[in-house]
């Protein structure tokens, strides 16, 4: 049964049916749950007791970098299932998903650098959190130019996916750069051992704003994904009967 | 499993394991260097020439601000050792005695003549009536 539906699913046929059908709610819901919890956590919580106002970009910061280093480590399993088993729709969505993963770090790092400057005093710093970020976006720009560089796509496909398990290292990096050294760059502030530090106000709608979020740039990896199956599937007989 | 997917599988273990080897020796080589600064105690046992550019962190021992004009003489304390000082310019809004900092500059007979003050925050945040209420 379960053997069925994964290959079933595993088809690029099947997964650009399931998607269509399921885009339009993904985005009408995470649109909405985005635009609430902004609006929330903009006017509804209270300023922090140290920086004021200024810390309010942590409704896009953090969503951000959160969605960068997950996408990574979905590209990272993709790139696995793809070099193991050759399912040809994991290597499709590498693919898509590092134009998207581009995006949401350099959202992370400009995000960033806006907030330093109220509340650090400058907006760079070469510190390890912050060079692991730039590593992370300079990384998804190789990869897409790696791809782009070769006119085989099969070849293309490999290639990207083994540069994405060698690249897959710098993501625990970015996650402990602020444990292991002493970085500008303050610890988390939610996670899985502790208590959050941040109060519940201000929780909430950080929650609200990364799932939202979260579901927009799933929507994005929808798009480019069909996108990339058009693109690779263009002389398959269901392809020419869909469009 | 398949033979030859297993054999796959283990390629893909050994992509992981020899990259995270290769970092960890170039993160061990690197050692302190990826430190964004050194705290009091670290400057201390280490010899740091008076010409080399430093950054030094830690938090503004309380009480120890003195300012004149535009200068501006703290403390930094990592609780164990602390340094002086000295900058002329304007300091960011979140620089407070006790809250934390990283000076940019050169030592000068136990003196930091600082180039650049960046003020550093932790990872709480709270309304500040609560903060009063603690």
């Amino acid at each position: 049964m379960i053997k069925k539906f994964i290959h079933q699913f595993a088809s690029p046929k099947t997964y650009l049916f399931q998607v269509t059908r399921a885009y339009p709610y993904i985005f009408v819901i995470s649109i909405l749950i985005y635009i609430i919890s902004i609006f929330w956590g903009l006017f509804l919580t209270p300023e922090d007791f140290v920086q004021g106002n200024s810390y309010r970009i942590i409704y896009l910061h953090v969503p951000a970098s959160f969605i960068s280093q997950a996408l990574y480590g979905g590209m990272a399993i993709a790139s696995a299932i793809f070099l193991i088993w050759k399912v040809k729709l994991s290597a499709y969505l590498v693919k898509s998903i590092a134009p998207i993963g581009a995006m949401t770090t350099f959202i992370a790092l400009i995000s960033g650098s806006i907030w330093g400057i109220p509340t650090w005093g400058t907006w760079w710093a070469w510190d390890a959190r912050i060079v692991s970020t730039l590593i992370l976006f300079i990384m998804y720009l190789g990869l897409i130019s790696l791809h782009d560089s070769f006119a085989n796509y099969e070849k293309a496909d490999k290639f990207l996916a083994v540069l994405v398990l060698v690249g897959s290292v710098n993501i625990p990096i970015i996650k402990m750069s602020v444990e292991w050294w002493s970085t500008l760059h303050q610890s988390a502030s939610i996670t899985i051992s502790d208590k959050p530090t941040i109060d519940p106000s201000m929780l909430y709608p950080l929650f609200g704003s990364m799932i939202g979020f979260t579901g927009i740039v799933v929507c994005l990896v929808i798009l480019s994904s069909k996108l990339h199956i058009f693109v690779r599937e263009k002389n398959k007989s269901w392809i020419k009967d869909y469009v | 499993m398949k033979p030859q997917r297993k054999r796959r599988l283990t390629t893909v273990f050994l992509i992981l394991i020899s990259s995270a080897f290769g970092s960890f020796l170039i993160i061990k080589a690197l050692d302190t260097n990826l430190d964004f600064f050194f705290t009091p105690s670290e400057l201390y046992s280490q010899n740091i020439p008076d010409n080399k550019r430093i950054k030094v962190g830690g938090m503004v021992l309380e009480g120890s601000v003195k300012r004149d004009k535009t200068n501006i003489i703290f403390e930094i304390t990592d609780y164990k050792n602390s340094i002086t000082v000295n900058f002329n310019g304007i300091v960011p809004d979140l620089f407070q005695e006790g809250s934390g900092v990283v000076v940019l500059g050169y030592m000068n007979k136990d003196v930091i003549l600082a180039e650049e003050v960046l003020a550093k925050h932790d990872e709480n945040y709270m309304p500040p009536n609560l903060e009063i209420e603690k």
